[in-house]
């Protein structure tokens, strides 16, 4: 599978709860493994399993109405820990976009570095969101990363959103920031001959 | 125009910066644990490429580990296994690992500053969102994520946004009983849990400058929990006076450089700041959470919002909360019986917190029905509280001393709280399942932590010192 991608038409997964932390995403007993792998089906675990692991049926990810590749969730999305184990959770189980009104920072690098994509978009333009896909669980949103569109498809209510440009086109086009750091060793080795201290 | 503390430390620190890049900024120092930094190690792998500066890469084990019986090999499988590949992977790359058993072993934050690790000017990162801790020493700190460690471990440098600058003043002086903690838990429960996002903060003012290193450390440690990207504290002859002599700080002739140098980090007269904050000390009470994220807290004697006093859009969020903590809108937590009380965590487990709780419990015993985990910072701090003699005092109070690590802030290991017991926690995080599935938080000052391990409920402090 590419992980770039610059265009999506997807319906979404509606979690209106605010201050979704990311022990909520993945908990920490989950962050024992050694790969990048498999942390699709422990995603809010807690919120979607009972203790002997049956499903909770009234958990959105557990409702066979609500699917797709958009999860939309309440502000300041998550918060709390670095662990980019939320991150790969949120990946593996097959999101490419989180929209919420507010998202942590630490977060909104992992999810970038993960190629998915974090739409920041207004409080009134979240509530316009969850009605919509109240009212019909299979409306779809469409996200073209080159407009920094996201639209309503079936209201045609559309914003735009933020994205820096550095980052718009390592999504756009697979590149990481490892490949940019790496072609400025001759920078960075100058940088440490002109400090006296490691500080 | 003058700069900020942060603008001075960060300008110093840019390799590169182009217009529409994220700045690539140096980092002095990288600290990097078992849990967040095997798929790091495996990127470096994968690319056929060595860890680029090693020695300033120092590793540890802290989360997983178990708090008992560290001279055994660690008996859960998977945590053995990400312990074991720590030593594994720094081995191979050339990284310098205080493991388990090794005098230096300990909590990541608390291990830096002790042995001189930390310092002013420096620009420091972990795969931990508490490395904002390190910033109480007047350096830029902050946690990433393993990607980043991969960043930092390749080429000693990070892409990063200049984030915006918030200064928070607490003016005056504290009043009997409130420490640290409450001043953080207090500046959260009025900002809340994002009220600092996109900002990296400047703690200023009387009440801050009066702090200890450690006290600062706590202020600094939670900075992460109203969404700072991190927290820093401006140098002072109280910093110097913590750094000298320790294991890892320059000597000599290079002491005497460095602290003149140390000595021009401050926030110019005329710098100017995206934000002000200002808190008059005297204001905060000791401070308690009771619901599910650091900016539910209120003062020991206060009562919960009710329902009516919030938002329509904020009310599902805030029922879920109480209802996950099995509380009422509206009530007080005065008396409310606690379960279990942790001491601990990189936000109070240095040997002042140990020392606080030592002096306060001397001579009283802990109420029955209450199981009291002491777990101290680190290897160090354990064995100073002995020297000390503070663990006969926690011993007579019925209080169990257990070996360093992470332990129940977060229940990797063995130390959970059970399902719906209330624990009063000296740490960082009262998320939903963060002590233990289902297990319920109320986050503490070290001070109230253990006057509620004597009285087995939720006490104000005040009324006992």
């Amino acid at each position: 599978m590419s992980k770039n991608f610059q265009h999506l038409v997807s319906t979404a997964v509606p979690i209106a709860i605010e201050n979704i932390d990311t022990d909520q995403i993945i908990p920490a007993r989950f962050l024992k493994a050694t790969t990048r792998d498999g942390f699709g089906e422990n995603l809010f675990r807690d919120w979607r399993f009972e203790s002997n692991d049956t499903p909770k049926k009234d958990f959105v990810l557990n409702n066979p109405i609500y699917k797709g590749e958009i999860l939309v969730a309440g502000k300041n999305f998550g918060c709390g820990s670095s662990r980019e184990h939320a991150a790969w959770a949120i990946a593996d189980y097959g999101f490419k976009v989180v929209i919420s009104s507010f998202f942590a920072d630490i977060f909104k690098n992992n999810a970038l570095n993960n190629f998915i994509l974090p739409i920041q978009v207004t409080d009134e333009f979240l509530d316009k969101i969850f009605s919509a896909i109240e009212k019909d669980p299979a409306t779809q949103m469409e996200v073209d990363i080159e407009k920094q569109s996201l639209k309503i498809v079936a209201t045609g209510e559309e914003t735009r959103f933020d994205i820096n440009p550095y980052k718009k086109t390592c999504l756009i086009n697979g590149y990481d920031d490892i490949d940019y750091l790496l072609s400025l060793r001759k920078e960075i080795e100058s940088y440490e001959a002109s400090r006296e201290f490691n500080f | 125009m003058g700069k900020t503390l942060f603008d001075k430390i960060w300008d110093s620190h840019v390799v590169v910066s182009k217009p529409g890049f994220p700045d690539a900024v140096y980092i002095n120092t990288h600290f990097i644990h078992e849990v967040t930094s095997p798929q790091a190690f495996d990127g470096l792998r994968k690319r056929g490429i060595p860890v680029f500066r090693t020695a300033k890469t120092r590793a540890t084990a802290d989360h997983n580990v178990p708090t008992i019986d560290q001279h055994l090999p660690i008996k859960e499988a998977l945590s053995r296994k990400q312990v074991e590949m720590l030593t594994t992977n720094t081995k191979e790359f050339g990284v310098e690992l205080y493991g388990l058993g090794h005098p230096y072993q300990g909590i990541v934050h608390v291990i830096g500053p002790e042995l001189g690790i930390t310092l002013p000017g420096m620009t420091i990162v972990c795969g931990d969102s508490h490395t904002s801790t390190h910033g109480a020493f007047g350096a830029i700190a902050f946690g990433i994520g393993t990607s980043e460690v991969e960043q930092v471990l390749a080429t000693q440098c990070i892409l990063q946004y200049r984030p915006k600058r918030m200064k928070i003043e607490v003016n005056g002086k504290l009043k009997k009983g409130v420490v640290s903690k409450d001043i953080i838990l207090y500046i959260i429960s009025k900002i809340s849990a994002s009220g600092a996002t996109g900002y990296f903060v400047e703690y200023a003012g009387e009440a801050i400058r009066s702090l200890s290193m450690e006290a600062r450390m706590t202020i600094c440690n939670m900075s992460i929990e109203m969404g700072a990207r991190g927290g820093l504290i401006a140098p002072d002859e109280t910093t110097f006076e913590y750094i000298k002599g320790r294991e890892f700080a320059p000597k000599g002739a290079d002491w005497d450089k460095s602290l003149a140098y140390w000595k021009t980090l401050y926030t110019d007269a005329d710098a100017a700041f995206d934000v002000v904050l200002t808190f008059d000390a005297a204001d905060i009470e000791p401070m308690i959470t009771y619901g599910t994220n650091p900016g539910m807290g209120i003062g020991v004697t206060q009562h919960i919002p009710t329902l009516e006093s919030l938002e329509d859009k904020e009310k599902p969020s805030f029922k879920k909360s109480l209802d996950y903590m099995g509380l009422e809108p509206g009530s007080g937590l005065l008396g409310k019986k606690v379960d279990y009380v942790f001491i601990g965590s990189c936000t109070n487990s240095r040997i002042e917190d140990l020392r606080m709780v030592a002096d306060f419990v001397k001579g009283k015993k802990k109420a029955d029905d209450v199981v009291v985990w002491i777990v101290p910072g680190s290897k160090q701090v354990e064995a100073q509280a002995k020297k000390e003699g503070i663990d006969k005092i926690f011993e007579e109070a019925g209080f169990n001393l257990r070996q360093p690590g992470c332990s129940a802030c977060l229940g990797m290991n063995e130390d959970k709280v059970p399902a719906g017991m209330y624990c009063i926690s000296t740490s960082n995080r009262n998320f939903e399942g963060r002590q233990g599935p289902n297990a319920r938080t109320f986050l503490a000052s070290p001070l109230s932590a253990a006057a509620a391990a004597i009285t087995g409920k939720v006490t104000d402090v005040r009324e006992l010192v």
